[in-house]
């Protein structure tokens, strides 16, 4: 052998999985990404500002963030990067771009650098962005545009370019200028909730509707969503248990009056419950680790944002259930602890 | 419940991982290596107190001749691998970590492989107590890794009944293949070892429990039983750490050992493959434990294989005979997942040590080594055999609260497997952390 050999110590294991993190954290931006794209060719250059803004926020509040507290660059993990996109994706298309900006920082303050950065986060920063600027500003916030608008990828929609501390403009002329067909300004919550229009399931499930600007498109969400969850990045409980949780209430009311309340495949393929369940509900450091407990919570969620929908003053209630969920967490993990290997429990 | 018990209606453990095997050593043949010119024999190699000596420096001694007692039940004797002259008592690197005292034996040039000393004896006369002596008389410990003393795991207490033997060929750890081969080249004294270990703890059935990434052994032993025989082969799950007692004894009989009980609370007793074939070879010779089969392997070895070494062989002399090249390595003794890294290439093999890997610099550099914040994947939670929660163990071992950790998260069930730093993505040193906290938590009640 050599003459000379260095000796490793480390202790066992000596073996690792070989996935950290960012190999995580990755591939939930490659999920995001075909959604980020559609959003773009559905509503043009203003979602595609607003994801830019909305996301440069988020990596710049971060970075301020870590400077503050002398620590080093967190960029790399890509957590901010996923916040900046899922939050982009839950604000309207037409969102003036300095409130983006707000809800980014917001978001990454209060959301997360407040508590210690990544994993020490109680809840979703996405959400807390977006749910700051939903009491911030009640209009813009549900002011909606008419998905493949013509021009779109010439000219921004009137409101995106609001200058900072301006309210946004009214967009009604605007509306009326650049679609042939009436656009009521709704989303398809909206319409069910308040004029009791049901949106045709397809269009709700290709994304051509109304709606926040990564919102629209079941089929894409569900196709990240598949892709995480095969590569062990996302555990499908969680989805698929909000959207259960979700359709079975929602079917309850459908049948006890089909006509006031919205049937149970409507109420999954509309507003964020889809980009919600599969992206945010299931963002791992909110959600329980336990097996059980990873039950109640998503069954909590999708019961929760049927509940606000159904008869609370807001269309949608996907935001608060997660929020909800992400708050129950501590105690959900505390009461749910697995029953150890070999653990004689009283009672069995 | 995993996909493979569903599809095979096996009963398995559920939890562990799938680490990759590189069982690429399974073909290689049990190969003698030539004696290194001393060997280094540590008086407690064993789990228990350390033998006492019996040879002062200059004395010769021959191959298979005692050279330390056991002091008391809970202990082993030594046997001289090789004949020569003990050159000193002294304190040197064991794979445990500090120094310990070892009779150090010069071995002579042309020293012949056979064994010297040895008092033959009539098996079927033995009563269960006498095969439990013979059993401590040969130095016996197991193989497997553990090296608890075979006679103290075989003497049955006398508030315990067991009622089956569960023989573990299961050898869940990566690149280790010498139990491959030894159930593979000595069926006969395997199953001759299994029947001495039912007389003596009074089983009448015994279970070979095999991962099924070793078929060829499971039909090899499967044909030397007859119908009706008292011992069953079963292949069990390929899957990490099927080889623990407690996993074994749940996938083989179903049985959950409570916590803080031993296999014996649920009628059971677990012994290595490795174990009961050497007992099955050396008690009717009347021989003591001098040699054993070791795994060489890892991408840094030039002829990987399976050597049966004598013991007290130091790792530098075996690395001399396989061939290696290397800068910055790491020398691990056992598998990769439990074995302990040595810090000296003068380490010897002892009785517990069943591989020698070299794992060199690629294969350590390929894994980036930052620790990330716990994110909560939960991925430890559901690689946990036990059922523990490491998530929330790390993050209170971080914190110090060692106590909280054993009183309300059963840290003190944890067996050290290294399932949840495997799968970690945030490279936390959980498994790490449990046994600093479960090392406080010991020292605190001492």
């Amino acid at each position: 052998m050599s003459k000379k050999t260095t000796i490793e110590l480390r202790t066992s294991p000596h073996a690792h999985a070989g996935e950290d993190v960012v190999v995580i954290m990755r591939n939930v931006v490659y999920a995001l990404l075909p959604i980020c794209a559609f959003t773009v060719w559905q509503f043009g250059i203003s979602a595609l500002a607003l994801l830019v803004v909305v996301t440069l926020t988020c990596l710049l509040s971060e970075r301020l963030f870590n400077a503050l507290s002398g620590k080093s660059s967190s960029l790399g993990d890509w957590s901010a990067t996923i916040t900046g996109l899922l939050l982009a994706m839950t604000l309207p298309p037409g969102f003036p771009l300095w409130m983006g900006a707000v809800a980014a920082f917001v978001g990454v303050a209060l959301g997360k650098a407040m508590f210690g950065g990544l994993g020490m986060n109680a809840m979703n920063p996405a959400l807390i962005g977006r749910a700051f600027v939903q009491a911030a500003f009640p209009v813009a916030i549900t002011t909606w545009t008419p998905a493949f608008f013509d021009g779109r990828f010439s000219q921004f929609i009137p409101t995106t370019l609001t200058p900072p501390f301006l309210q946004p403009p009214g967009i009604t002329d605007w509306v009326s200028e650049v679609t042939v067909d009436a656009f009521s300004g709704a989303t398809p919550l909206a319409l069910q909730k308040f004029e009791g229009v049901v949106t045709d399931h397809m269009d709700m499930l290709l994304g051509t509707t109304a709606g926040s600007a990564g919102e629209t498109s079941a089929l894409l969400i569900l196709a990240g969503g598949l892709y995480l969850a095969a590569r062990r990045m996302l555990d499908w409980r969680i989805p698929v248990l909000v959207l259960v949780g979700a359709a079975v209430t929602a079917g309850i009311f459908y049948m006890i009056d089909p006509v006031k309340y919205p049937d149970p495949l409507f109420v999954v393929l509309s507003g964020g419950l889809m980009l919600g369940a599969w992206f945010m509900a299931s963002d791992m450091v909110g959600s329980p680790v336990t097996p059980l407990g990873v039950v109640i919570y998503a069954l909590m969620i999708g019961v929760i944002t049927v509940i606000i929908r159904l008869f609370g003053g807001l269309t949608e209630g996907v935001m608060y259930a997660i929020l909800l969920g992400n708050a129950a967490t501590p105690l959900i993990d505390q009461i749910t602890q697995p029953r150890v290997f070999g653990e004689q429990r009283a009672g069995k | 419940m995993g996909l493979f018990n569903l599809l095979f209606g096996q009963k398995g453990f559920t939890h562990g991982i799938h680490p990759p095997y590189h069982k690429d050593t399974a073909d290689k043949p049990i190969r003698r290596l030539p004696f290194p010119p001393q060997l280094v024999l540590p008086l407690d190699q064993h789990i228990g107190k350390p033998a006492i000596p019996l040879v002062v420096k200059g004395q010769e001694v021959v191959r298979g001749e005692p050279i330390a007692k056991a002091d008391g039940n809970f202990s082993v004797p030594l046997h001289a691998p090789a004949t020569g002259r003990v050159a000193g008592i002294e304190l040197m690197p064991t794979p445990k970590g500090p120094k310990t005292s070892a009779i150090l034996i010069d071995v002579y040039e042309g020293s012949t492989q056979e064994v010297l000393w040895e008092q033959p004896r009539d098996m079927s006369e033995l009563s269960p107590q006498e095969i439990i002596q013979a059993i401590q008389d040969s130095g016996m410990v197991g193989l497997g890794g553990a090296a608890f003393p075979s006679h103290m795991k075989l003497a049955i207490p006398d508030d315990k009944q067991v009622d089956t033997l569960i023989v573990n060929g299961c050898e869940c750890e990566p690149y280790l293949t010498c139990d491959h081969r030894i159930m593979l080249e000595h069926p006969k004294a395997l199953l001759r070892g299994i029947r001495y270990a039912m007389r003596a703890t009074g089983t009448e059935k015994a279970i070979i429990g095999i991962e099924d990434n070793k078929m060829d052994a499971v039909e090899l032993l499967k044909g030397h039983l007859s119908k009706g025989s008292p011992v069953e082969v079963k292949a069990v799950e390929t899957k990490y750490p099927q080889g623990s007692e407690k996993m074994l004894i749940k996938s083989a009989l179903d049985r959950e050992v409570p916590t803080g009980g031993l296999p014996a609370d649920v009628g059971v007793v677990v012994n290595n493959v490795g174990t009961l074939a050497g007992l099955g070879d050396l008690l009717p010779k009347g021989r003591g434990l001098i040699e054993r089969v070791i795994t060489v392997a890892g991408p840094g070895i030039a002829k990987p294989g399976n050597y049966l070494v004598p013991l007290g062989t130091p790792i530098r002399h075996i690395l001399d005979h396989v061939g290696y090249e290397g800068a910055r390595t790491e020398f691990i003794l056992g598998g990769p997942m439990m074995g302990p890294a040595v810090s000296a290439l003068d380490t010897p093999i002892t009785k517990g040590t069943s591989g020698l890997l070299v794992l060199n610099e690629p294969s350590i550099e390929e894994e980036s080594h930052k620790i990330w914040p716990c994110i909560r994947c939960a991925r430890c939670v559901s690689a946990c055999p036990m059922h523990l929660n490491p998530s929330m163990l790390g993050q209170l071992a971080a914190k110090r609260k060692y106590e909280e950790m054993a009183e309300d998260y059963h840290l003190t069930d944890c067996f050290e497997c290294g399932c949840c730093s495997y799968v970690c993505p945030s490279n936390i040193p959980l498994v790490q952390y449990f046994r600093i906290a479960k090392a406080i938590n010991r020292e605190q009640a001492a």
